[in-house]
């Protein structure tokens, strides 16, 4: 396909060229904003390109919908999953395909078992889609694009949700859709490795045009960032590790501090069942603690309930010595904590424009009299667009943003609040390289300033890179604690597995 | 021939979708007023334009479309803060019947006295009217939908009670109050035409309304509410404040606009004070897509038909209900026509070349 796209004045894409080949997985690399995603949705329908054609087998394809799309035999799975949460897996799969007159849950319940067992993908036709993991509820979404025979499968940041475990199962899914079904598979991640490991291909977008296509075996780490982020950027050393990070070092506490946050004996219970049991915490003034874990062990609620999202069932909160329990995310605010949970979109008000959603959590700050100055706004906004090197404008609406530029807007406005407890969960998914460095390094730097800050993370290398301390959690519970300083990754990993 | 999503909505498609919006109207209903046994080009004609070519015409038009800018206003505010308040009728008709109360007891009172006096009350009682389905919602999340709309007829049945029992007219015996002291009337706004103040009043919300949606710390965080209420509450807004504060302002807005029709316009609570101001009041939002300056150009547009079908009646011998149809059909319409605001047509697909 050869595509331009902008929006307005924004050139999401110019004279973009790519290919994929069936059989193989051609990975699409680029910072956040680089268009990736824009660059998908118009393979699959989602958007309409400006000028350009698509050729399927040759022939030149005009794909005004997901629906021709998928009878062209294109598949996506979207960086946010399109499921009913309610629904069985089988009648998700029907509203896709509901044809004509009466639908039959037999039929389409058998063609989940057929489509599972031909592809090998482990689905449950009658689990309810919300109950799954992650991880499942991907393959339910992978399924749902096999269903319809494709032939060309767009994944759009696929690992970046899941478990170590689960992108194991999930690459070998994948190389055998190639290398059996001769499926062509579109494979975008900001992990080098993976995309290293995965791929037959590889092409690295950059500011909206392919600056490389290039076989695999071609390439190793550092070309690719050095194509992704130019070979002028002066962070490049640091970003392909051939420097230490410029990150302050890790303090030193020499007299402690006081405890800015402290969690005592919290138990979470949904449906009865605990998901967290007697986690308790205690964090002071400059430190950072990372609570790490697998996915699923019970982060999401923790997260939850220090920020107030569902209060915990029982046990104690306190910031700065205040119980912040019961009092909702208003009150913790007053407190002093603040935080950016997982899921962006229930954060973010997409109609607004960027601008607005920074000044939602206080907007009498901007303003004049009675009303709303909009040019302070706006230049508050410019600065931390600067500060976190956002790919946007402040009036551009927020839900147009791309995933990446999502999380930097919502961390700017954490920081914004001055917070004395920043609680942040999964703080660089779906980041590229070097947003990761700098949320990084930002992290550590409003530690040095003085701020207790809790960092919910899977990724064992942020983990110990960036914590003072990491508590261990496994099945809600805490299992282990350990100083950075001395921590390894095979402990770390031991621990986090269950494995005492 | 399917839809297919616009990336922008510029602002001039909008006005083009009205425009064809209208066109279809006349088409639909061009057929009904010639089986009425008229010339449907001359009836619409004389509907949309005949009010406006003389002064007296455009005070009537301002004059009926008085009371919807109010129910527009308040129904359009509720909605953008995402609170469906569909009660904007009774909200009214306790508005109204506060002001009578007032009126019936202000015995000697100055108008200058008396009138504010109403107003106050009939905002109050259209506020009291909204607070049940509002803490309803806020406290225990129970749909507004289907409590604001179940308190219409209510309210309804309220004043009847009313005007059965204690308010029947003495002289006339009349299920109707009394006539309300003169010094209770509403002074006209512009001398020698029927615009009285009401309509003064009604702008002047109109603007505040407008400044405090669009440009105001509460306003920014109102329409996070509506477009997203979990994100607003991530981000620290209190929600459960601005749903009230939208729910009762609306239902106050509604309340009023029965104490400006009491004062202004019947000076006296009859059964018929309403011919369904609340409900026109969502059609009227819904028509203005939710905008603060569309329910002024709807509700006079709707004005104007009302006026217009009167005399289109009188001069063609056709019912006056028509002009009913018309605005029926109107609103179908674009409602269906603004769907293309968001979306396109695609009406077949392009050959391969
Ligand atoms: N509807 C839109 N209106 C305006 N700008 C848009 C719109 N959609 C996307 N953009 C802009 O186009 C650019 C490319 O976005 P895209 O989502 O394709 O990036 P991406 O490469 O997928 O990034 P990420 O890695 O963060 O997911 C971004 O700067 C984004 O803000
Ligand atoms: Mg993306």
């Amino acid at each position: 396909m050869r595509i331009a796209k902008s929006f307005g004045p924004v050139k999401a894409l110019a004279d973009v060229t790519f290919a994929a080949q069936s059989g193989q997985v051609h990975a699409l690399l680029g910072e956040n904003g680089a268009g990736k995603t824009t660059l998908m949705r118009i393979l699959y329908g989602l958007t309409r390109p400006d000028a350009g054609t698509i050729l399927i087998d040759g022939s030149e394809a005009n794909i005004t919908s997901p629906r021709v799309a998928r009878n062209l035999g294109i598949g996506m799975v979207t960086q946010h999953f399109a499921l009913v949460g309610p629904m069985t897996v089988a009648e998700n799969l029907l509203l896709t395909e509901p044809g004509n007159g009466v639908i039959s849950l037999q039929k389409a319940r058998a063609h989940v078992r057929d489509l599972s067992s031909e592809f090998g993908l482990e689905v449950d036709p009658d689990a309810i889609v919300e109950d799954l993991p992650v991880g499942g509820r991907q393959r339910v979404e992978i399924l749902k694009a096999l269903s319809h025979g494709c032939k060309t499968l767009v994944l759009d940041e696929p690992t970046a949700v899941l478990t170590p475990k689960d992108i194991d199962s999930l690459f070998s899914l994948v190389q055998g859709l190639c290398k059996d079904s001769g499926l062509a598979v579109v494979f975008i991640s900001h992990k080098m490795h993976e995309v290293l490991q995965i791929s037959d291909e590889v092409s690295v977008l950059r500011h909206g045009t392919i600056v490389s296509t290039q076989r695999n075996f071609e390439l190793d780490v550092h070309q690719l960032t050095q194509l992704m982020v130019g070979a002028d950027d002066p962070n490049l050393e640091v970003l392909v590790g051939a420097k230490s990070p410029q990150t302050p070092a890790i303090a030193q506490l020499s007299a402690p501090k006081a405890t800015v946050l402290s969690v005592r004996d919290l138990v979470i219970s949904r449906d009865g069942v605990d998901r967290v049991d007697n986690f308790s915490l205690e964090v002071r003034a400059g430190e950072i603690v990372a609570v790490a874990g697998v996915t699923g062990n019970g982060q999401s609620e923790l997260v939850e309930a220090l920020l107030g999202l569902h209060e915990p069932t029982l046990g104690e909160i306190e910031v700065n010595t205040i119980n912040v329990v019961g009092s909702g995310i208003r009150g913790r605010r007053t407190a002093g904590m603040s935080g950016v949970s997982e899921d962006r979109h229930q954060q973010v008000v997409g109609e607004l424009s960027v601008a607005e959603n920074l000044a939602l959590t206080d907007p009498s700050r901007f303003a004049s009299g009675p009303l709303l100055s909009r040019s302070a706004m706006t230049a508050s906004a410019e600065d931390k667009i600067a500060q976190f090197n956002i790919k946007s404008s402040p009036g551009q609406s927020a839900g147009t943003l791309s995933g990446g530029n999502m999380q930097k807007v919502l961390l700017a406005r954490m920081f914004d609040a001055k917070p004395s407890v920043a609680v942040v969960a999964q703080p660089t998914r779906g980041l590229d390289v070097s947003s990761t460095a700098q949320v990084r390094a930002e992290l550590r730097n409003r530690a040095k300033d003085g701020t207790g800050i809790v960092v919910i993370s899977e990724d064992l290398d942020e983990v110990l890179q960036i914590s003072d301390r990491i508590v261990v959690i496994y099945r809600g519970r805490i299992v282990g604690e350990l100083a950075s300083d001395t921590a390894t990754t095979a402990e770390l990993g031991r621990l986090m597995a269950g494995v005492a | 021939m399917r839809l297919a999503l616009r990336e922008s909505q510029p602002t001039w498609r909008t006005f083009l979708l009205a425009g064809i919006a209208l066109l279809i109207t006349y088409l639909v209903t061009a057929g009904l007023i010639r089986w009425a046994g008229a010339n449907p080009f001359s009836a619409f004609e004389l509907m949309l334009t005949s009010p406006l070519k003389t002064s007296f015409g455009i005070g009537e038009v301002i004059l009926s479309a008085t009371p919807i800018i109010f129910t527009g206003l308040a129904v359009a505010l509720a909605f953008r803060a995402g609170y469906w308040n569909i009660g904007a009728e009774g909200q009214f008709l306790i508005g109204a019947a506060m002001a009578t109360f007032v009126g019936l007891h202000s015995n000697n009172l100055p108008g200058g006295v008396a009138i504010p006096l109403m107003l106050i009350a009939a905002a109050v009682g259209g506020a009291l009217w909204g607070v049940v389905p509002a803490i309803l919602r806020v406290r225990f999340g129970i749909d507004e939908v289907v409590t604001t709309l179940l308190l219409n007829p209510v309210a309804a049945l309220v004043v009847a009670g009313l005007l059965n029992g204690p308010w029947r007219n003495p002289e006339t015996q009349f299920p109707e109050s009394a006539r309300l002291p003169k010094q209770t009337d509403m002074p006209t706004l512009i001398p020698d035409t029927r615009i009285h103040l009401g309509f003064g009043i009604a702008i002047l919300l109109l603007l505040i309304v407008w400044f405090v949606i669009a440009r105001t710390p509460v306003g920014l965080k109102l329409r996070a509410v509506g477009s997203n209420l979990k994100a607003a509450r991530a981000s620290g807004v209190n929600v459960s404040r601005i749903l009230m504060g939208a729910a009762l302002s609306s239902a106050a807005i509604a309340g009023l606009a029965g104490g400006v029709e009491v004062s202004a316009v019947s000076h006296q609570l009859t059964n018929g004070i309403s011919p369904g101001f609340g409900y026109t009041g969502v059609i009227v939002a819904t028509l203005a897509a939710l905008t603060i300056p569309g329910v002024l150009l709807v509700a006079l547009l709707f004005g104007d038909l009302t006026v217009g079908s009167f005399t289109a009646s009188r001069i063609l011998q056709i019912p006056s209900t028509v002009g009913e149809v018309v605005q029926a059909v109107l609103m179908v319409s674009v409602i269906s026509v603004l769907v293309f605001r968001k979306y396109s047509i695609i009406l077949r697909v392009k050959a391969p070349q």
